[in-house]
C-alpha cells in the first residue's frame, strides 16, 4: 500500500476497509472517529492511509465531538466522514439534528449491530434504520443507504459523499456487522472513473445582497460559504432566517423546517436507489436491504425454482422510501414480505403504502439470516396462508 | 469639548453586526465588554478578518457569534470545542477562537475542554465565567460556589465548585489567564498574547450576571459586581494554582493574572507528505 | 543665575494631557451606569435623558466639559457599543 489516493485495481477487501478507500477515493480528507466495534477497521484503515494523503485523521474523545468535528471541518470545505455503530450513532444524534440545520455535508457511517443498548458488539443488526431517519429531535429530511456487500459499501460511500455535498445534507451509510467485517471481491475503478459532484458555491465574492440560507433554485439547495471565503457568515442552530441570523417566530420556523423536509422529498428521485430481481410478473414481492437481502435474493430464487411467482425487491437507499415504486408493486402483487434484521421497522414504511397483507420474516440480530425463514415465509404466503405479520 | 455628541456609528461597528445591536443580554451584564476587548484585539492581530472564526455553545456567552462580523459558528451546547478542532485541522489558516460559557464548556463540554487541552490543539478558548446558566433564568452549574442561592438551589447549592484555571493547567493548556471584566486592557493584551501562541489558550473571564446570579446572592447591579471586582483583585505570583477557588460573596481575594504559561508542542495530525 | 534641571522633565512643553469629546449611540444603551462609574474623571452623571427603551442615559456633568482626559476607559467598559471618545486637538 502506498499513498495512492485511489487503490484502483481489483482486491480481496474488508468491508470497513472498503468503506474507508471509498471515502479516499472520494476526496475525504477529514476523519474523526471513535473505535467501537464493529466500525473501528475504518478507523483503523484511515488512521494508515490518511497521512499518506496529507488528510487528517484524528480519534476524538467521544462520538459527540467526533461528530462535532466533522461537521466543523466541513463547514472549513473539506469532505469530512465518521464511522460507529449504535450506541455511538445515539451520542451523535443531536449533532446530525445540527448538520442538518446547518445544511453541512458530512458522511456518517453506521455499521449496525444488535442493539438496543451495548447489545452485541461483535453481531449484526439492522435495528437502527427507523432511528437513521427519525433518530434526531424535531422534523428533517435525511439520505441513507445500505450496501449488501464490500463492493457495495465502496460505491455507496463515494455517493454518500456526493450526495452529501451536492444535497448540503448529513448522509448516512447504513451497514452491518456482516458486511462491514466480510471480506469479499472488490474492484477500484480509475480515479477519473470515480464520479465527483461538487458543492453548489455562489459565484463571484461577498456582495451585501448573499443570502446564504436562501434557496432560489428548485432543488431548495442554498450554495454554501466556507469559513475564511470572506463573506462572513453567521451559522446558528437556532432557527434562522435567509440571511443566517435567528429570526424565532413561528412564520420563519415553518417555513425553515419545511425548507429542510422538502428539500430531501422534492429531490426523492434523484436520491432512491433500488435493484429488483423477477419483479416484472412477481405476485408476492419480497423485500430487503443489506445482508439480509443477499439471503433473500436466495430464497426468491428457490421459489422460484419451485413455481411461486415471487420477486425480490432490493432497497439501496432506505431513505428517502422508495414510496412510489412500492405503490407501482402493489397495483399488481398479492402480498408482500419484508424480511429484515429487527423486529420490524422498514415493514412500517411497506405497510403504510400497500393495501396487500405484508408478512414480517424479522429477527432481533446476531447472525445473518439464512434464506429458510424467508422461503417458508414466501410459500406460506403463496399457499393463502393470512399473511399478515404477527405482533 | 461640550457636552456629549450623539452619534449612531461605533468606531468599531465594521467588527460587528451593528445591525444586530442593541444586543439581547442584560443591563449590566459583562459579555459585551468581552466581546468588544475581542473585536479590539482582532482589530489589532495583523491578520485579515477573513481569517478569523468564532465559534460558540449556547448560552448568553454563545450570543457573541452572532453580534461579531466573523466567519461565526453558533453551534449545540458543550460542543464548540470540537466543532473548532474540525474547522482548524481542515484550514491551518484560519485563527479559530471559541467563545462560551462556563456551563457549557466546564459542564455538558466538560469532556472536550479537558481533552482539547490535552492534545494542545490550536484554538483560542474564552471562557465567560458568569457563576450561573444565565440564559435559562440563573441555575447553578459547575463554577457557581458552595452555598449560592439559584433556580435550581433554592436552598443553598451543595455542590463543590471547579476550579478551572487549575482544572485546565492539570488538563494540560499551554496558557491559562484569568480576568474580569473590569481588567478591559489585559484581556485585550492577552487575547493578541494567545495569536501569536501555538496550541491550546484559555482565558477564564469573571463577569457580572445581575439577572441570573447577582440578583439572589446580594450582588445587585453590574456595577456592584464590578466595583467589587476592582476590590478585590489581586495578581499574585505566588499564589499556587490549586488556591485560585473563587467565591463572590467571600471578603477574599479573587486571584487574576496569566496562570499558566508553558510551551508544549502543538497537535499536529500525523501525516507523510511533505508540507511546503 | 544657575539654571536648575533637576525634577523637571525635559520634555515638559512638549507633554500635554490628552482630551477628548464624549460620543453617546443612545438606542444601545442600557443605564448600567459602568461608564458613569469607572470614568476616573468623574465627567459623566446619570441623566435624565431617556432613549425609546426608557434607559437613562449618561451626559457630561456641568463642569466636566474640558475633564475628559480620553482614557478611553468608558469605551471600554461599555457592554453595549454605545459610548466612545475620539481625541480632541488641545
Amino acid at each position: 500500500m502506498t499513498g495512492r489516493k485511489v487503490l484502483t485495481g481489483q482486491h480481496f477487501m474488508h468491508g470497513d476497509h472498503a468503506c474507508a478507500e471509498g471515502a479516499l477515493a472520494a476526496g475525504c480528507r477529514f476523519f474523526a472517529g471513535y473505535p467501537i466495534t464493529p466500525s473501528t477497521e475504518v478507523a483503523e484503515r484511515l488512521a494508515l492511509r490518511m497521512p499518506q494523503l496529507g488528510g487528517v485523521f484524528i480519534q476524538m474523545e467521544d462520538e459527540l465531538a467526533s461528530m462535532a468535528a466533522i461537521l466543523g471541518a466541513s463547514a472549513a470545505g473539506a469532505r469530512s466522514m465518521t464511522a460507529t455503530s449504535g450506541p455511538g450513532f445515539s451520542l451523535m444524534m443531536e449533532n446530525i439534528g445540527l448538520g442538518v440545520m446547518l445544511e453541512l455535508p458530512c458522511v456518517v457511517v453506521n455499521i449496525q449491530r444488535g442493539s438496543p443498548s451495548t447489545g452485541l458488539p461483535t453481531a449484526p443488526g439492522q435495528s437502527d434504520v427507523m432511528q437513521a431517519r427519525w433518530g434526531s429531535h424535531g422534523d428533517y429530511g435525511i439520505v441513507a443507504y445500505t450496501p449488501w456487500s464490500p463492493q457495495e459499501i465502496f460505491d455507496l460511500t463515494v455517493h454518500c459523499f456526493n450526495v452529501a455535498d451536492r444535497y448540503r445534507v448529513p448522509v448516512l451509510l447504513m451497514s452491518d456487522e456482516v458486511v462491514g467485517h466480510m471480506v469479499e471481491r472488490v474492484v477500484i475503478p480509475a480515479e477519473e472513473a470515480i464520479p465527483k459532484w461538487d458543492r453548489k458555491q455562489p459565484d463571484g465574492k461577498s456582495n451585501g445582497s448573499f443570502k446564504p440560507f436562501q434557496a432560489l433554485d428548485p432543488d431548495l439547495v442554498p450554495p454554501i460559504v466556507h469559513a475564511g471565503d470572506g463573506y462572513r457568515i453567521h451559522y446558528t442552530s437556532l432557527t434562522h432566517d435567509e440571511n443566517g441570523f435567528p429570526d424565532l417566530s413561528p412564520e420563519n420556523h415553518h417555513r425553515l423546517v419545511t425548507r429542510l423536509v422538502q428539500k430531501i422529498q422534492v429531490n426523492a428521485d434523484k436520491l432512491i436507489l433500488t435493484e429488483d430481481y423477477y419483479l416484472e410478473d412477481a405476485k408476492i414481492v419480497v423485500i430487503s436491504f443489506g445482508s439480509t437481502a443477499r439471503s433473500a435474493r436466495r430464497a426468491v430464487a428457490e421459489a422460484r425454482r419451485e413455481g411461486i411467482p415471487a420477486g425480490f425487491l432490493r432497497l439501496i437507499s432506505l431513505w428517502p422510501f422508495p414510496e412510489k415504486l412500492v405503490q407501482q408493486l402493489a397495483k399488481d402483487a398479492d402480498a408482500f414480505v419484508m424480511a429484515e434484521m429487527n423486529l420490524g421497522q422498514m415493514v412500517h414504511e411497506v405497510k403504510r403504502h400497500v393495501h396487500q397483507p405484508v408478512k414480517g420474516v424479522f429477527h432481533a440480530g446476531g447472525a445473518m439470516m439464512p434464506p429458510e425463514p424467508i422461503l417458508d415465509a414466501i410459500r406460506e404466503v403463496a399457499s393463502g396462508g393470512n399473511g399478515h405479520t404477527r405482533g | 469639548m461640550a457636552t456629549a455628541i450623539l452619534a449612531d456609528k461605533h468606531p468599531l461597528d465594521d467588527l460587528i453586526r451593528a445591525h444586530r445591536m442593541p444586543n439581547i443580554w442584560c443591563p449590566g451584564c459583562g459579555i459585551g465588554i468581552v466581546m468588544r476587548c475581542f473585536a479590539k484585539a482582532v482589530l489589532e492581530s495583523g491578520l485579515p478578518a477573513d481569517d478569523h472564526v468564532v465559534v460558540s455553545g449556547i448560552g448568553c456567552s454563545g450570543r457573541v457569534a452572532g453580534y461579531m462580523n466573523l466567519d461565526s459558528y453558533h453551534t449545540t451546547h458543550g460542543r464548540p470545542i470540537p466543532f473548532a478542532t474540525g474547522l482548524k485541522l481542515a484550514n491551518p489558516r484560519l485563527m479559530v477562537t471559541v467563545f462560551s460559557g462556563d456551563g457549557d464548556l466546564a459542564a455538558i463540554g466538560g469532556n472536550h475542554l479537558i481533552h482539547a487541552a490535552r492534545r494542545n490543539v490550536d484554538i483560542k478558548v474564552v471562557c465567560i465565567n458568569n457563576f450561573n446558566y444565565g440564559m435559562t433564568g440563573g441555575q447553578f452549574g459547575p463554577t457557581t460556589p458552595r452555598g449560592a442561592r439559584s433556580t435550581t438551589s433554592p436552598y443553598g447549592n451543595p455542590e463543590l465548585p471547579f476550579n478551572l484555571p487549575y482544572l485546565l493547567a492539570a488538563a494540560g493548556a499551554s496558557f491559562v489567564s484569568r480576568w474580569t471584566t473590569i481588567h478591559v486592557r489585559q484581556i485585550q493584551e492577552d487575547i493578541l498574547y494567545t495569536y501569536k501562541k501555538p496550541g491550546f489558550t484559555f482565558m477564564e473571564v469573571l463577569s457580572p450576571c445581575p439577572v441570573g446570579f447577582g440578583k439572589s446572592n446580594n450582588i445587585n447591579e453590574g456595577v456592584d459586581e464590578m466595583e467589587l471586582y476592582r476590590q478585590r483583585c489581586v495578581i499574585d505570583p505566588s499564589v499556587g494554582l490549586a488556591d485560585l477557588e473563587i467565591d463572590l460573596r467571600e471578603e477574599r481575594p479573587i486571584y487574576v493574572g496569566r496562570l499558566v504559561d508553558r510551551d508544549l508542542p502543538p497537535y499536529r495530525p500525523v501525516t507523510l507528505v511533505e508540507t511546503e | 543665575m544657575i539654571q536648575v534641571f533637576a525634577r523637571v522633565p525635559l520634555d515638559l512643553k512638549e507633554i500635554t494631557t490628552p482630551r477628548g469629546q464624549v460620543y453617546i449611540i443612545p438606542e444601545r444603551c442600557k443605564g448600567c451606569d459602568l461608564c458613569i462609574e469607572f470614568c476616573p474623571e468623574d465627567v459623566l452623571y446619570n441623566s435624565d435623558q431617556t432613549n425609546s427603551k426608557g434607559y437613562h442615559l449618561p451626559a457630561v456633568a456641568a463642569g466636566k466639559e474640558q475633564s475628559c482626559v480620553h482614557c478611553e476607559f468608558c469605551s471600554l467598559v461599555c457592554p453595549e457599543f454605545a459610548i466612545f471618545t475620539l481625541a480632541v486637538s488641545p
